[in-house]
């Protein structure tokens, strides 16, 4: 794109061959000290030459040359022109240098390019524009950002400039206008303006870095506004994350609660059905890619039936030539489902490599949404919190308003007698225990998309959905959900405030304490089936 | 007053048993040191350091199966969480390892060398006396056994059983391994600690140091055995037995079932910390990994694989799972997993009593 806009401006400039910059200043920022440099650069700045943003340009790209130290040439693809005319240059000198650019002259160019690009017709660039000068403009844009202030006509980026020609004023020399400057500043939502402020209000030695009392007193004012903006945006994104934890985490357990809380297995495997489902969206990702490229934005609508049937075929094959042996006993089971995610892993490994594999998102999945200043819900999230409670429903309705959920319901509850009003027990089984594995799969397939994908997938996952499991209580959705979102949340809060591994450790120890309170979870079956 | 005890040791086993106990007693404490340390390398007889250091950590492995069976095996609590309490008696040996390198370290600092890297000035508290092996001995026994009896205290009061009790380990083994990758836990993080120098005074990478590590694993492994068959042929034991087979109705003949359970699980996870501080010094070696969930899930099946309930089948089968993966790791390292996962299968669906049932067919058979 730089390199484009460049070849345009250079076929533009050789075409008219007009534009005409002050030699010396050119010669300044090419060769002269890093000072003179910077100066010269806010003068060129002002200049509002045509050549000034090809020049910049140039610079940033590296194709700036100084012939014998005294001329300065803009040299790319053998082709040169003089920097300050514009006029093309034939043939090259042959003692040519590479102007240096520091990373000093480097700021200050992107940000003059920034100020330049104010100018611009198109609204998004000068949006851009504003973005970039909000993390440091220096005095010397100064003159650019107010005739730019005047000009334009959006309110958004008229505040958001006015925002930066107050933090570029803070500078000044004028208390007066310090004053203004920081009481515009209030209404800023930039993470950058409260160390702006807190730097006004530092004490070094014994002053103020503010010498001025009625500054220092209004900064603390608008520190105090800056601030609750800011912490009720940090308390919005704490409470998108946690519910964003809490969705995945629900995910990951409501296969679990259909075949643990449901059929009363323990099924150790569950977090390497999760890992196929996982896979089986990256192999539908390769096939669009290869096979379909154009549809590839699309390749999850194929990836989700993928990765729900593919565990609920493993999951099936489990159930009939294992599992199925070992119902009412629980402990020979939770060994033999351990044994077989050992298997998984290994055939993962052996046919896809112990490296992780790249599973992209689509593009209408990358990005986010700003819903206020500095809070961005990432699309990838809001989709899978979207999908696990379509995913939650449709269990819910399977579960309760077809004739397969009622049958599992029936044998969950007694299923002696099921067996003899004539519901085929061990289809139901087999079906049960493949749609808790499919749902594994559908988790697999929406933690694709925010993570890595490897052989080792599901072992992170399997303590946590055993513990949404073991605190939801068994037999019950509505415990599944709770315990979801509160682990996700808890998780997510005590994370901000004892960092993430402590967070874990206090959530793992609160389980253990309130299972010794309620043995049977949040929501315990009560009567005669909670001994059954 | 020797003479009722002796008599009591005396009918732990049968004239075999204790025939079989005497081979191999001198099979470890006469037939190794001497293969090893007297005859020259190219002798036929001679033992290899590797086959001593191999044997040696098999041996604590069946020190740690031994507790496992006393808790699964007899009563019936599968515990999924015992490589916690092994690695913790391994750390307590640790520290007091550490403590020995001195200034012999990369740093030639009086700290050791993972402390020196996080900057800190001073050993934290709970590292005071570990320069002491006494009070390191203690810490072995005190830290997995005070751990396991208020976990066992709080979760045998309130009835978790079954399923729940070994979902409930796993997470605290989980934590556990979580809070000790930290490194300001003060546990040297990943790398937990290594490049010990000396025990006790002596160094510990010669072979007699090696070989007494050895030979003190061999004599705690028939120590062990010999305690719990006491146990499990007691009174005592019998109970633990009527609780695996049918708690409700222990508790309505009237024993209480929660001492004799939170007794027996306390015993069972000092036995494993002790295993541990004999591990350690013998592979150089402890780091959180020891604690990860998969460590304690292979420790039940050692014992699946030997039989359940025999003593001598967890010890048989420690012996034979360890045996089978340090050969299969090095000659096939693709299948060892695929060699591992089938084995548990396998042996839940085919083989409920283990190598031990099919060497034995007469045995009662137990639902």
């Amino acid at each position: 794109m730089k390199k484009f806009a460049l070849a345009l401006g250079l076929a533009l400039c050789c075409a008219r061959m007009a534009w005409a910059l002050p030699a010396d200043l050119v010669l300044a920022v090419a060769a002269g000290d890093s000072d003179e440099q910077v100066a010269a650069v806010s003068k060129l700045v002002t200049s509002g030459d045509a050549g000034v943003a090809a020049f910049f340009q140039a610079l940033l790209d590296g194709n700036v040359q100084v012939a014998g130290g005294k001329r300065v040439l803009i040299v790319k693809d053998q082709q040169g022109i003089d920097a300050a005319s514009g006029e093309k240059v034939e043939p090259l000198p042959a003692d040519l240098d590479d102007a240096v650019v520091n990373n000093r002259l480097r700021g200050t160019l992107e940000s003059a390019r920034s100020a330049l690009r104010l100018a611009s017709t198109d609204r998004a660039q000068r949006l851009a524009a504003v973005k970039t000068l909000e993390d440091g403009a220096g005095e010397e844009m100064l003159p650019l950002i107010g005739t730019a202030l005047e000009r334009e006509t959006d309110a958004d980026i008229r505040k958001l400039l006015a925002l930066v020609q107050a933090s570029v004023q803070l500078k000044s020399a004028d208390a007066a206008l310090r004053l203004a400057a920081v009481k515009a500043l209030a209404q800023s939502d930039n993470p950058n303006t409260k160390m702006l402020l807190l730097g006004l209000l530092e004490k070094k030695g014994e002053s103020y870095a503010e010498p001025d009392a009625g500054v220092r007193a209004a900064a603390q004012a608008s520190l105090q506004a800056v601030q609750s903006r800011l912490s009720t945006a940090d308390r919005i994104n704490q409470i998108f994350t946690g519910v964003s934890l809490g969705s995945i985490l629900l995910l990951a357990a409501l296969g679990l609660a259909i075949t643990y809380g449901l059929m009363g297995v323990i099924n150790m495997a569950h977090g390497e059905l999760i890992m196929v489902g996982a896979y089986a969206t990256y192999l539908a990702q390769n096939l669009f890619r290869a096979q379909a490229p154009g549809l590839f934005d699309w390749y999850l609508l194929a990836a989700v039936p993928a990765a729900f049937f593919a565990s609920a075929l493993v999951g099936m094959a489990l159930e009939r030539s294992v599992i199925r042996f070992l119902y009412g006993r629980p402990l020979e089971t939770l060994l033999a489902t351990w044994g077989i995610s050992l298997i998984l892993i290994q055939s993962v490994r052996s046919l896809f490599g112990a490296q992780n594999v790249q599973v992209e998102n689509p593009v209408w999945m990358s990005g986010g949404v700003e819903i206020i200043a500095n809070v961005v819900f990432p699309w990838n999230r809001v989709v899978i919190i979207g999908f696990a409670l379509a995913v939650l429903t449709l269990v819910w309705f399977l579960l309760t308003r077809t004739r397969l959920g009622l049958f599992v319901r029936a044998v969950t509850q007694n299923r002696g007698m099921a067996s003899c009003v004539g519901v085929p027990t061990a289809r139901v089984d087999t079906l049960a225990f493949g749609l808790g594995s499919g749902i594994a799969g559908l988790a697999g397939c929406a933690l694709s998309q925010i993570g890595n994908v490897g052989p080792d997938l599901g072992q992170t996952y399997i303590v946590d959905s055993f513990m949404v499991v073991v605190l939801g209580g068994v037999g019950q959705l509505a415990g599944t959900v709770y315990a979801a979102l509160g682990l996700g949340m808890a998780n997510k809060f005590l994370e901000a405030w004892s960092g993430a591994v402590l967070a874990k450790i206090a959530i793992l120890a609160f389980i253990i304490v309130f299972i010794q309170k309620r043995p049977q979870g949040l929501f315990a079956l009560k009567g005669r089936m909670a001994d059954a | 007053m020797m003479g009722p005890l002796a008599s009591h040791i005396g009918r732990l086993y049968g004239r075999k048993g204790w025939i079989a106990l005497a081979l191999c007693a001198a099979v470890l404490f006469v037939a190794f040191p001497l293969a090893n340390l007297a005859l020259p390398k190219g002798n036929l007889l001679h033992i290899s350091d590797y086959t001593v250091a191999l044997t040696g950590k098999i041996m604590c492995y069946a020190i740690v199966a031994l507790a496992m069976d006393l808790i699964w095996g007899y009563t019936g609590i599968l515990s999924l969480g015992h490589g916690l309490f092994f690695a913790l008696g391994g750390y307590a040996m640790g520290m007091y390892l550490m403590r020995m390198i001195g200034r012999e370290g990369q740093y030639q600092s009086d700290l050791p060398d993972f402390m020196v890297f996080l900057n800190w000035k001073a050993y934290p508290w709970y590292w005071s006396f570990t320069e002491h092996f006494w009070y390191a001995a203690l810490l072995v026994v005190l830290v997995p056994g005070l751990l396991a009896f208020v976990f066992g205290f709080f979760a045998f009061r309130s009835r978790i059983k079954g399923v729940y009790f070994s979902i409930i380990t796993q997470a605290l083994t989980f934590a556990f391994m979580l809070l000790f990758f930290r490194n300001d836990t003060g546990f040297g993080g990943n790398n937990g600690f290594t490049d010990f120098k000396r025990i006790l005074g002596f160094h510990i990478a010669t072979a007699e140091t090696r070989m007494a590590l050895f030979i003190a694993s061999g004599f705690m492994l028939m120590l062990t055995l010999l305690f719990a068959r006491a146990i499990v042929s007691s009174k005592f034991g019998r109970v633990l037995t009527a609780i695996r087979d049918a708690e409700s109705r222990v508790m309505f003949s009237g024993y209480n079932p929660v001492h004799y359970k939170l007794f027996i699980w306390t015993v069972s996870a000092v036995i494993c910390g002790i295993a541990g501080a004999l591990y350690v010094p013998q592979v150089g070696i402890i780091n959180p990994s020891e604690m990860s969930p998969a460590n304690s899930i292979e420790i039940a099946i050692w014992v699946a694989v030997g039989g359940r309930g025999s003593l001598v089948g967890a010890i048989l089968g420690a012996a034979l799972v360890n045996g089978a993966k340090s050969v299969l790791t090095v000659a096939f390292p693709e299948y060892w997993l695929f060699f591992l996962g089938l084995l548990f299968i396998l042996v839940t669906l085919f083989l409920p009593q283990g190598v031990i049932g099919l060497l034995n067919p007469s045995r009662e058979k137990r639902a």
